[in-house]
């Protein structure tokens, strides 16, 4: 090996080129490829939300994707009050703009949850939800509702789909976590997700949000089996933050007051 | 291996010096992302171009890389790679990129890559590096095709999605062995692969480390 080499100046330039020429063969990539992938990750929400509703055709185009959603009503629901809001009230245009987990983080749109109340570990709940509605013949058959939390490594992200009842659950599925593949992972299961189809959120007094995932299977004679849902083997606390996290969302600090003026025709 | 031809430096990987079966590098993705096969043929391509491209890289400036920074170096250049093929697989592979997650990201830590870099890559030109990079990740992926195979066939029924053996959920007379799904059964499969290679070409033996004396001592009954 040749001497001059090893001088400590000779080693600081070569580190700093290479340090430039490979930040800039990756912030160009990055750049280059945001567009493509920000279209990507659209199409896939969108896909997820059909999914959840049980409206995504096996094969689906995008076109079809595209398609599909634009029958769904995209609007902006402010959780305490369980009103609809004004897309400028939170200033955007289009609803559909509207990132309500980037507001979660900025402190004049969110509000702080308290640490006893905080079922799904997400320490800060954004004020304003953006939700997608679903009519035919001007009678609500879908709603689609966002939900997040804390599982074992990450926060999952998904959708919860009800019913017109707004208690039968349709569907539901994340679009975004990084739990253990094959364990935490298999929220993804189709077979598993088909599990919560038909499930119910609310017992009579449509206060609590019911749902349990419990080990070792639901018979069908089960006390309780309409809010009960098998939880993912080797992955307890995965299914422990699927549990709280739709708890959470449904019950009063979610989305419950919204449903309940819903349910009684006020909004 | 100076003086290695083009074809021995791209071939011989596969089957007579291959990274998993011989070397022993990169198993924790031979275990994570072999349960279906298009997701681990996606994987292979990847760790394919990284392992070319970072050799190629490597080897163009490996008379100017000083010895004290040379680990990290190769680290710099194989992480940027990895970053840039993660992007592209992003914005045109979504579905399959979401499946592979976190594995795309851990291509950094594959020791296949870093192996080749400094055991390959820094002692030779750029053309027989890049081939070599292309023959281990070539090796890489006979491994991770054959363990696909078995796992998805018998785990789940189907081979690229397409079901051969309907299973009884879905209506048919096929009981999947779930235990093919769980990352444990790669071991099974690597093991069962590397008995064969051996009993095939029985130089890639290794010695025993030691042997066992004969039991001298009389036990108390």
């Amino acid at each position: 090996m040749a001497k001059p080499k090893e001088t400590v100046t000779r080693t600081l330039m070569v580190a700093l080129v290479l340090s430039i020429v490979f930040s800039v063969v990756v912030s160009t990539a990055a750049v280059l490829l945001r567009p493509a992938q920000i279209q990507n990750q659209n199409l896939d929400i969108k896909t997820n939300i059909l999914a959840a509703a049980g409206m995504l055709e096996p094969g689906a185009s995008v076109d079809d994707i595209e398609e599909t959603f634009a029958r769904f009503d995209v609007q902006l629901v402010d959780l305490d009050t369980g009103e609809y809001v004004e897309p400028s009230a939170v200033g955007v245009q289009d609803p559909m703009k509207y990132d309500m987990y980037k507001a979660a983080s900025d402190p004049e749109m969110s509000t702080n949850i308290p640490a006893k109340e905080d079922k799904a570990g997400i320490k800060r709940r954004p004020d304003v939800a953006k939700i997608y509605t679903l009519r035919d013949n001007g009678e609500l058959t879908r709603v689609v509702l966002p939900v997040h939390g804390y599982g074992l490594w990450s926060t999952l992200y998904g959708f919860v789909s009800l019913e017109g009842d707004l208690n039968t659950i349709e569907g539901l599925g994340f679009y975004a976590h990084a739990e253990t593949p094959g364990l935490g992972g298999e929220v993804d299961n189709p077979r598993w997700k088909q599990q919560w189809v038909g499930k119910e959120l609310y017992n009579e007094d449509k206060s609590e949000p019911q749902i349990r995932l419990v080990k070792g299977g639901v018979s069908s004679d089960a006390s309780d089996r309409e809010h009960k849902v098998d939880a993912l083997s080797g992955a307890t606390l995965t299914s422990r933050g699927v549990e709280q996290l739709v708890n959470y969302w449904m019950g009063d600090r979610g989305f419950a007051p919204f449903l309940q003026k819903l349910r009684q025709g006020e909004v | 291996m100076a003086g290695a031809s083009a074809k021995q430096v791209l071939f011989e990987p596969i089957f007579s010096n291959n990274p998993i079966a011989l070397q022993i590098l990169g198993i924790c993705s031979a275990l994570a992302v072999t349960t279906s096969l298009s997701v681990t043929v996606v994987m292979c391509l990847a760790v394919i171009a990284v392992t070319a491209f970072s050799n190629l890289a490597v080897s163009l400036v490996r008379t100017q890389i000083p010895g004290s920074i040379r680990i990290i170096v190769q680290m710099t250049i194989i992480a940027s790679l990895v970053i840039v093929v993660d992007q592209i697989l992003k914005a045109y592979a979504y579905e399959i990129s979401k499946q592979l997650s976190v594995f795309v990201g851990l291509i950094i830590t594959n020791c296949i890559v870093m192996g080749r870099a400094e055991g390959f890559a820094m002692n030779n030109t750029p053309w027989l590096s890049f081939l070599d990079g292309i023959g281990n990740g070539l090796g890489y992926s006979v491994m991770l095709l054959f363990v696909a195979f078995f796992r998805e066939l018998i785990g789940a029924g189907s081979l690229f999605g397409f079901t051969l053996l309907p299973t009884v959920n879905e209506g048919g007379w096929y009981v999947p062995n779930g235990l093919l799904l769980l990352p444990p059964s790669a071991f099974f499969i690597i093991g069962l692969a590397i008995w064969g290679l051996r009993a095939w070409k029985p130089e890639q033996v290794e010695e025993p480390d030691f042997k066992m004396s004969r039991h001298k001592v009389k036990e108390a009954f």
